[in-house]
């Protein structure tokens, strides 16, 4: 029943109730001699309590006040609509092979105009319909793998996402397409860079800035892109493909380990940071910007390493910051600490001894800067010269989250400190770049 | 004379007007239009969204396969990414709320206990989003016309302006999004208006009603009506933006000529034996007929590789030269479609060949080419294969369409109150809940605080002007439908200006300018106000305002000052005027001693040749009748 007046509580659930009506039925509303008229809608999450939401005749909301004296009628019984599937573009033969993992986000759906709905579409065959360009770019195996927001994802997630592409790449398919909520995506990518070692084929995590229920939406033309990308870029590398600019006419290809959310709304919130794109997608065509990639090759033998600890942690240093945040990780059993410092990597004094002790119980202590842009330098200033005596292992120009992830992973792959600590200084997967070159407009456009 | 009656008008209007808010309705950005270069473009398409029941709106979707796109100008310090659809929407704009909430309670509406903005699909790029938001203020009043009829309202809304269409090049279109998010009341009537004169008195009360709040935008393009009509038997049609009143009875008298002539098309093909199915997507390539054509526009379609496309509409002679109104034919109509689904510029067919560089010959031989008897039509078209497809399928579908009457539409104004094609009425009204806004709730105590402050009603205004300012009831109207009216008070309470002469210039005289082409609608009411001090304080004469006026409009950027000095209007010291009647006084000594004072006359009108507005007539009048009494006095 609550499932059928969603949302109501109280008096007026019990009104509605007594008339009868479910979401979507035609009632009347009678109140000191005015008449509403519409069809029943969920009461929205933020509305008063002793509203009745209905859509009028001409598709207009309004929410009615419920009195004492209020009287409500069902006139009519709301009728489900019937979905008829626009026909599936043909499958044309001799397309590449790309499969789609979703993780939440809608990166397609459907408006359900009746309530307001908006109605995910997630097989291979919804997306086709309603993205049809896709049936010419790659024959696509879409599956759901959970449907979460992206600030629910935990390292937990991030095993299973790299468990589930491995297995796509073990078959044998020619990319594979990671659908993710933009939230923490670059967290993720960062993670499947490092779970998935030797790739043959490329990676590619997509989402969207504008849901794909709004004509403007970003998303059918980054999920497209990176289709192509999956498909046909030449490298295989794990990248994160979103809007390049706010226009709707080039779509980024960012490496995995050095990308970052960086705006609240844009469109083209991802940045790559310490470094150039990979290549970017314009008009259909995949253009390549930093030609230092691994090259595709499906006979390369993909080397999982999908597991990370939860006993790593990030720390963003600020003036006055207490040294119990650190204790109290030590104390919990943390086992690395990725520390943001600031300027070239720096934490104040009042912090030392609370560092000290932590890597003198075993917990690898690592520094980046909140600085993003730039390396981090710990021999200029003695504050930096301290930490480094002390055992804190400096990361070059690694992004703060991509250091967090790194460590999380390091902490998976061995017990031994020292081990983490010499993980963490070898470059894997392009997370440090040896050489920082100048950039015109830096960081972008002011 | 049409029997509005007997043929079953219905007119509904909606006026949508903008409001004087500080803000835009969902972000903080000013209601500032511009005309300077934008700061950036940004380029973006808009996808058709599929509905729960998987259908898409055929002409969007059409738009997007042929991929269109759309190119917004913006600007860095008065738009912001709110308007790019970039940032979330803020929270609506109080100040509008109660402004339509005002006017609710004006017309007795019953104000929505708690507001919900909702998404209105709108793909035609009009919107980065893709909708337009819109919110339901109040439901139900109704509004009185002169004859005592009333009309109800059905829905007062509160919604975004949309963004200006600044232009159009085969499939890019530019859109400035100055205009976006201004906020708008739109006040919808029921259709229950059944003649054009009543649809033009609806729309001015309520626009009176509107600007009896005080609070609206004013000047050209603030005000939009937009007005569905239909007649029994024929279609209902969307007529879209019609920004004067004037044109409203116009607009309604068109459509009703071209639907009843529609009509007579239909019985006519009927009574000919025209059948849906005779009329064929056999689409003919006549490019040879037209090799060694001297026709400019197939021509130059040729030079650029392109084909000449013929069609054959059976029965259908005679009737695309038929006209349905003012300068619209059947053909227009065809021609119109194709332009929108072919991108085509126009189509040529046989009721008007020979003609435009196409010979008889050739025409012959088209007609050979498609198989077209005596009582046949045949349409052609040159452009690219593929566009030259579209328009002939698009003007296929219309002939289909004239052999069931007429089709609904949405339709654009033309400056003479005909209408053009525009695009197919959307399906049916595609709304869902804008998510990222929270309802508002409208509490009895903020109903109650709105109550207070009711203003003053348009019959009240009118009936105090006459009593304070002790003008006549009409200039009082004219003040009430002009945008000067508080300008007006401003005026007679700050200066000594006359009040009839205040009136009359900022009503008569400006409508009689704009009549003879100047552009009134330049002057700000800054200017109006400097050009009445002026007066008052004896700088400028009132006889010199039309020519002030139309100074100023001219060269909208400049000063007042800079008009007196450009004009030679800067006011003649007392003893220049007694210099300038002496003058005429010494030139006409033989005419005053023969006609005594009636010379009077005679001089009065000299002097005021050469006075040119630069003196107070009373002033020169009291000056030559002394002067003329000196004169008869030294004389006699």
């Amino acid at each position: 029943m609550s499932q059928d007046l969603k949302g109501y509580r109280g008096a007026v659930l019990e009104l509605l109730q007594k008339a009868g009506a479910k979401i979507g039925d035609l009632i009347k509303i009678e109140r000191n001699g005015q008449t509403y008229e519409g069809y029943l809608m969920p009461r929205y999450e933020l509305s008063s309590e002793q509203t009745i939401v209905i859509k009028l005749k001409n598709g207009y909301n309004i929410g009615v006040r419920a009195t004492p004296n209020t009287k409500v009628t069902k006139i009519g019984e709301g009728h489900p609509p019937v979905f008829a599937k626009p026909p599936t573009p043909p499958k044309k033969p001799g397309l590449p092979e790309v499969a789609i993992v979703s993780t939440g986000g809608t990166i397609a759906s459907r408006v359900d105009y009746r309530t307001g709905a908006v109605l995910p579409a997630l097989s291979a065959e919804d997306l086709y319909s309603t993205v049809p360009e896709l049936s010419d770019v790659a024959a696509i195996d879409a599956e759901i793998l959970f449907s979460i927001f992206s600030e629910n994802m935990t390292p937990k997630q991030w095993t299973e996402i790299a468990k589930t592409v491995a297995k796509h790449i073990e078959r044998g398919v020619d990319g594979v397409v990671v659908c993710h909520g933009t939230d923490t995506m670059g967290y993720t990518a960062a993670a499947l860079s490092f779970a998935l070692q030797n790739l043959p084929v490329p990676v590619v995590l997509v989402g969207s800035q504008r849901s794909s229920d709004r004509p403007s939406s970003d998303a059918a033309l980054n999920l497209i892109s990176a289709v192509r990308a999956a498909a046909y870029a030449p490298f295989a590398e794990v990248v994160v493909a979103m809007h390049e600019t706010s226009s709707d006419t080039s779509i980024a290809l960012h490496r995995g380990t050095k990308v970052r959310k960086c705006h609240t709304s844009r469109r083209d919130t991802f940045k790559s940071v310490n470094a150039r794109i990979l290549g970017r997608v314009v008009d259909g065509k995949i253009e390549i910007v930093d030609s230092s990639f691994r090259s595709r090759d499906k006979s390369r033998k993909l080397v999982a390493k999908p597991d990370f600890s939860d006993k790593a942690a990030l720390i963003k240093f600020y003036p006055g910051m207490s040294s119990s945040i650190i204790d109290h990780l030590v104390d919990d059993g943390f086992r690395g600490i990725v520390l943001e410092g600031t300027g070239l990597g720096h934490v104040g004094n009042y912090l030392f001894d609370s560092v000290r002790r932590a890597v003198r119980e075993g917990v690898v202590v690592a520094m980046t800067s909140q600085c993003l842009w730039g390396r981090v330098n710990m021999n200029v200033y003695d504050t930096g010269v301290d930490l480094l005596r002390m055992g804190v292992v400096p990361l070059e120009d690694m992004l703060p989250e991509t250091a967090y992830v790194k460590m999380s992973w390091a902490l998976a792959q061995t017990d031994e400190p020292a081990e983490v600590v010499k993980l963490l200084r070898t470059n894997i997967t392009n997370e440090f770049s040896p050489r920082t070159e100048y950039a015109e407009s830096w960081p972008w456009e002011s | 004379m049409v029997d509005y009656e007997a043929i079953g008008l219905k007119v509904g209007i909606e006026v949508h007007q903008q409001l004087a808010t500080s803000r835009k309705l969902f972000c903080e950005c000013p209601c500032t239009l511009r005309s300077d270069e934008p700061d950036f473009t940004i380029i973006r398409r808009l996808r058709p969204t599929q509905s729960e029941l998987g259908e898409v709106d055929p002409a969007a979707e059409f738009e997007f396969k042929k991929g269109r796109t759309i190119v917004y100008e913006a600007y860095k310090d008065t738009t912001c990414l709110v308007e790019l659809d970039e940032e979330p929407p803020h929270q609506p704009d109080q100040e509008a709320i109660d402004i339509a909430l005002t006017f609710a309670q004006m017309i007795g509406a019953t104000p929505v206990d708690e507001l919900y903005v909702l998404r209105k699909t709108v793909v035609d790029g009009s919107n980065p989003s893709g909708f337009q938001r819109s919110i339901i203020v109040a439901l139900g009043g109704e509004i009185k016309l002169p004859s005592g009829k009333t009309i109800p309202i059905q829905t007062i809304c509160v919604e975004e302006d949309a963004a200006r269409k600044i232009k159009e090049e085969g499939m890019r279109i530019w859109y400035r999004v100055d205009r976006l998010g201004i906020p708008l009341i739109e006040v919808a009537t029921a259709p229950v208006i059944s003649s054009p004169k009543e649809a033009e008195e609806a729309a001015l009360a309520i626009g009176r009603l509107l600007r009896a709040t005080k609070r609206v935008r004013r000047g050209l393009g603030t005000v939009r009506q937009d007005v569905n009509i239909s007649i029994r038997d024929g279609a209902l049609i969307e007529v879209k933006g019609v920004q004067r009143l004037d044109l409203v009875s116009k607009v309604v008298e068109y459509e009703v000529r071209r639907q009843l002539e529609l009509l007579k098309i239909r019985d006519e093909l009927r009574g000919r034996g025209v059948k849906e199915e005779d009329i064929a997507e056999d689409f003919v390539d006549v490019t040879d007929v037209f090799a060694k054509t001297e026709s400019r526009v197939i021509k130059s379609a040729l030079k650029r590789g392109g084909v000449v496309l013929a069609v054959k509409l059976p029965g259908f002679a005679g009737l695309l030269g038929r006209e349905l109104m003012h300068g619209v034919r059947l053909g227009t109509e065809m021609s119109d479609r194709a332009r929108f689904w072919g991108r085509v510029g126009g189509i040529f067919h046989t009721d008007e060949l020979p003609g435009y560089g196409i010979t008889e010959e050739e025409v012959r031989k088209l007609r050979e080419a498609v198989g077209a008897r005596e009582e046949d039509a045949v349409v052609l078209v040159a452009d690219a294969r593929e566009n030259a497809e579209d328009a002939l399928r698009a003007v296929v579908e219309r002939a289909i369409e004239a052999l069931k009457g007429v089709p609904e539409e949405t339709r654009a104004p033309q400056p003479d109150g005909t209408t053009r094609y525009m695009r197919p009425r959307p399906g049916a009204s595609r709304m869902y809940p804008e998510t990222d806004i929270r309802p508002i709730e409208i509490t009895p105590e903020h109903l109650e605080e709105i109550r207070k402050q009711i203003p003053e009603f348009p019959e009240e205004t009118v009936k105090r002007l006459v009593s304070t300012y002790g003008i006549n009831e009409k200039l009082a109207n004219q003040l009430l439908d002009s945008d000067y009216l508080e300008l007006f008070e401003k005026i007679c309470s700050e200066t000594k200006v006359p009040p009839t002469f205040v009136a009359a210039a900022l009503t008569e005289t400006l409508k009689s300018l704009e009549r003879d082409g100047v552009p009134v609608e330049n002057l700000s009411e800054e200017q109006l106000w400097e050009v009445f001090k002026r007066i008052d304080e004896g700088m400028a004469a009132k006889e010199a305002f039309p020519d002030i006026a139309t100074w100023l409009a001219k060269n909208p950027d400049k000063s007042v000052s800079q008009a007196l000095e450009e004009l030679g209007l800067g006011m003649l010291s007392p003893e220049e005027v007694e210099a300038l009647v002496e003058e005429v006084v010494s030139r006409n000594t033989e005419l005053i001693r023969e006609r005594g004072e009636r010379a009077f006359g005679a001089l009065m009108g000299d002097l005021m040749r050469e006075v040119r507005g630069r003196a107070d007539a009373k002033l020169v009048a009291q000056m030559l009748r002394e002067r003329i009494k000196k004169e008869l006095e030294k004389s006699g």
